[in-house]
C-alpha cells in the first residue's frame, strides 16, 4: 500500500496579498504610483462600530409619526450678517467642475435645493448652471485660485477657505490633461489638455495668523454678510479646530480619511490622515474648550452613508454632515446597471475609482460631451434629493427613539461602542460596560 | 476730493463708504489718511474710482480690485492686489510677500523691491517692480506679464506656465521648467509697453525673457527629478 503523503494547503501571505502583489506588479511595469478618486478604501473603525441605545425604563421616547423632531440647522451665527439656514443636517461637499461634468453639478445643486440644504464648488469656480440650481451654494475657496474672483464671492451664501481634506491632508491635487475641456481650462486661465496642479499651501498667507486676517479681507470684500467656514483635513483636530477658531471662522468643517478625492496618490488616501471617527471627539473638545460649541458650528464629513451616521456624528458633537461620495452614487455613480462598461475598463461596479481619467461611464466624473450627456441632471437631482430625504428620516427616527425633539439634542450619552478602538475614539463607553478607554487612567 | 479718516472711520468705514457708491458714480476721488498699516483697505472695489492712500497699508490692500485706481504712497504689506481682476494698483515704496498674488488681471506697479513669491500663480495681471523681486517669485504662474528692473531671487518662475517673465538684472537661479527665451521684437514691444504704463524708465534691451519649457505640463516619470 502506498501512502500519499498529506500536503498543507496553498496559503496566501496575509502580509503580502493578492492586493499587495498586484500593486508591486503595477508598479514594476509602469514605474509610477497609483492615482485614483475616492477616500481610504481599508477597514476602518468607523459609526458601524457605534450603537444607539435608544429609550428605556430611564429615557422617553418621542411618538414616531406623532411628535416633531426639528432637523434645521443655522450655519455662520458667529459673525456673518446672513447665516445659512438648513431644512436638513446634511450637507454637499465640495466637489469640483473639472473633475466632475456640469450635469453633475448641475444635478447637485437641484438635488440639494430640493431637499434645503446647500452645495458647494470646488477648485475651479462656481458654474452658471451650480449657481442657478443651488438655492444655497458654498463657494471653496482654495490655494489655486482658479476662477476666483469677486463676482462669484458675491454671489455664493457662503465662503468655504480650504486648508485641507481628509483624504489627502497636506496635499494639493492634480486634474489630469485628458479631463481639461475648453471650457475647464478657460475657467483656470490654462492651455487645453495640460495637468493642472493645485497648490498644497495658499499662495498669500503661511498660517493661522496670517489666516485671520485673510478672513477681515474676505468679509470686508462680501460686507461681512457670508458665513465663512474652513475645511480642514482630519490631522491634528484639536489644533486644527482651535486654530480655526483663532482665526476667525464661523464653520469649521472637518473632513476624515474616509472623504473622496478627485485625484490623488493611492499611497496618500490611505495612509495619511485620521478616521472621522477619531477626528470629531477632539474637534468638539476644541470648541468646548473655547467655550465655542454651538456657536462655531461644526460640519463633519468622510464616509457619512446613511441616517444613522448622520445621527451618531450629531450625537457625538457635530451641527451638521456633509457628503460627497454618497451623493455622487445617489446619482449613478457605480451602478451595478453599467456593469459591462466597468468591465471594459478593467473594474466592476462598486470598485471604480478611475475618476481622475474622465472614462466614467455613468457621466459624472467626466468632460467628455457623450459620456456627460448621459446623466439627467433633474432626474439625477430628483435621486439625490430622495436620498438626502431618507438620511434626513432615519436620523429623526433614531432621534425619537433616544426621546429627542432636535436631532441635535442627540449625545454622546446616547451611544455605545462595539469595539475598544471605536469607544476610545468616540469616548463612549464599551457596549455593556461603563468603560471608556483613555478616561480615568485605565 | 473727498476724503476718508482711517483713525476715525476704521477699515469698515473705509471699504463700506467705497463700496457703497452707486454705480457710475460721479464721486470718483477719493483720500485714504492715516492708513498705519491696517489690513484690506480699498479691498473688493469695482468702480472706476481714483483712491490715494496716504501712507503704508497692511496685507490685502487693493485685494480683488476691479476697475478701480489705487496708489500707495507708502510700503504694501502681504498680498498687495491679490486676485486683481482689473484696474490698476501702485505702490510708491516697497511690497511685502505674494504682490499680485493669483491677480486675474490689471496692473501692479510697485517702484520699490517687492518681497518673496511676487506674482505667484498669477492668471493674467501684468506687473512692473521697478526694484528686485525675493525668491519663489512667479511660482507656478499662469499668464500675464512680470518685468523685474533690479535681480531676482532663487527659483524664478518655478514651476511656470505661460506667462511672461522679462529681468533686467541678475537671477539667483531658476525654477523647475523655467528657461530663458529669446526677446524677439514682438517682446520688446511688449515690454516697452508695460514700462510705460508703469511710468518707469528702463531700457528694454537691458532685459532678458524667461518663460516655460513646457517639460511639466503633463506628468512624465521621466522628469522625476523635478518633482
Amino acid at each position: 500500500m502506498v501512502t500519499e503523503i498529506p500536503h498543507t494547503l496553498p496559503r496566501k501571505s496575509a502580509t503580502f496579498d493578492d492586493y499587495t502583489l498586484s500593486e508591486i506588479r503595477r508598479a514594476a511595469a509602469t514605474g509610477i504610483y497609483d492615482i485614483r478618486g475616492g477616500g481610504a478604501k481599508r477597514r476602518l473603525p468607523h459609526f458601524d462600530d457605534l450603537l444607539f441605545l435608544g429609550a428605556s425604563m430611564s429615557r422617553y421616547p418621542l411618538e414616531g409619526y406623532r411628535e416633531k423632531c426639528e432637523t434645521e440647522v443655522v450655519l455662520g451665527t458667529r459673525f456673518a450678517k446672513n447665516p445659512i439656514v438648513l431644512d436638513i443636517p446634511i450637507t454637499i461637499a465640495g466637489m469640483s467642475f473639472g473633475s466632475l461634468s456640469a450635469q453633475a453639478k448641475e444635478a447637485l445643486g437641484r438635488g440639494a435645493s430640493l431637499a434645503g440644504t446647500s452645495t458647494t464648488t470646488g477648485d475651479g469656480g462656481m458654474t452658471p448652471e451650480e449657481r442657478g440650481q443651488s438655492k444655497m451654494l458654498v463657494y471653496q475657496y482654495l490655494p489655486s485660485r482658479y476662477g476666483m474672483n469677486p463676482v462669484d464671492l458675491r454671489k455664493a451664501d457662503a465662503i468655504e477657505i480650504v486648508v485641507g481634506q481628509g483624504a489627502k491632508p497636506g496635499g494639493g491635487g492634480m486634474l489630469l490633461g485628458q479631463k481639461i475641456s475648453d471650457r475647464v481650462a478657460e475657467m483656470r486661465n490654462l492651455p487645453m489638455g495640460i495637468d493642472q496642479r493645485s497648490s498644497c499651501r495658499h499662495p498669500d498667507w503661511t498660517g493661522p495668523d496670517d489666516l485671520e486676517i485673510k478672513i477681515q479681507e474676505l468679509r470686508e470684500i462680501t460686507n461681512w454678510e457670508k458665513p465663512i467656514y474652513i475645511k480642514i483635513g482630519g490631522a491634528r483636530p484639536y489644533y486644527d479646530t482651535t486654530l480655526s477658531i483663532k482665526a476667525g471662522a464661523d464653520v469649521v468643517v472637518l473632513d476624515g480619511m474616509q472623504g473622496g478625492t478627485a485625484a490623488t496618490q493611492e499611497v496618500f488616501i490611505e495612509h495619511v490622515g485620521q478616521p472621522t471617527l477619531a477626528c470629531i471627539r477632539p474637534a468638539v473638545k476644541a470648541l468646548q474648550d473655547l467655550g465655542m460649541h454651538r456657536k462655531v458650528q461644526l460640519v463633519l464629513s468622510g464616509g457619512i452613508r446613511n441616517g444613522a451616521d448622520v445621527a451618531k456624528a450629531l450625537a457625538l458633537g457635530a451641527d451638521a454632515v456633509s457628503i460627497g461620495t454618497a451623493a455622487l452614487v445617489a446619482m449613478g455613480d457605480n451602478d451595478p446597471a453599467l456593469e459591462a462598461e466597468y468591465n471594459k475598463l478593467g473594474t466592476t461596479a462598486g470598485a471604480y475609482d478611475d475618476w481622475q481619467d474622465g472614462r466614467d461611464p455613468a457621466g459624472i466624473s467626466t468632460q467628455d460631451p457623450e459620456l456627460s450627456a448621459r446623466l439627467d441632471p433633474v432626474k439625477a437631482g430628483h435621486r439625490l434629493a430622495n436620498y438626502l430625504k431618507v438620511m434626513t428620516l432615519e436620523a429623526q427616527t433614531i432621534a425619537r427613539a433616544c426621546g429627542k425633539s432636535h436631532v441635535h439634542n442627540l449625545e454622546p450619552e446616547d451611544l455605545v461602542a462595539l469595539t475598544v478602538e471605536a469607544a476610545a475614539m468616540a469616548q463612549v463607553p464599551l457596549a455593556g460596560t461603563d468603560w471608556i478607554p483613555g478616561r480615568d487612567r485605565y | 476730493m473727498a476724503e476718508i479718516d482711517v483713525a476715525e472711520v476704521g477699515v469698515r468705514g473705509v471699504n463700506s463708504t467705497l463700496h457703497g457708491l452707486p454705480e457710475g458714480t460721479n464721486e470718483t476721488d477719493w483720500v485714504i489718511l492715516n492708513p498705519h498699516g491696517y489690513h484690506s483697505i480699498a479691498c473688493g472695489l469695482d468702480e472706476h474710482l481714483n483712491v490715494a492712500i496716504k501712507g503704508h497699508v497692511g496685507f490685502y490692500c487693493g485685494g480683488m480690485n476691479q476697475l478701480a485706481e489705487i496708489s500707495v504712497e507708502g510700503h504694501a504689506g502681504v498680498g498687495v492686489a491679490e486676485n486683481m481682476m482689473s484696474g490698476t494698483v501702485r505702490v510708491s515704496g516697497n511690497a511685502s510677500e505674494s504682490a499680485g498674488a493669483t491677480a486675474h488681471g490689471g496692473l501692479l506697479v510697485i517702484n520699490g523691491d517687492a518681497s518673496s513669491r511676487c506674482g505667484i500663480s498669477m492668471k493674467g495681471v501684468d506687473i512692473v517692480v521697478g526694484g528686485s523681486v525675493g525668491h519663489m517669485s512667479a511660482f507656478m504662474a499662469q499668464s500675464g506679464h512680470l518685468v523685474v528692473c533690479g535681480d531676482a531671487g532663487d527659483a524664478l518662475g518655478d514651476s511656470i506656465y505661460e506667462a511672461i517673465l522679462f529681468v533686467r538684472g541678475k537671477v539667483a537661479s531658476l525654477g523647475a521648467d523655467c528657461i530663458e527665451k529669446d526677446m524677439t521684437p514682438e517682446h520688446i514691444a511688449k515690454l516697452t509697453e508695460l514700462l510705460a504704463a508703469a511710468d518707469i524708465e528702463a531700457d528694454p534691451s537691458e532685459f532678458r525673457r524667461y518663460g516655460s519649457a513646457r517639460k511639466l505640463y503633463n506628468f512624465d516619470i521621466d522628469n522625476i527629478d523635478a518633482y
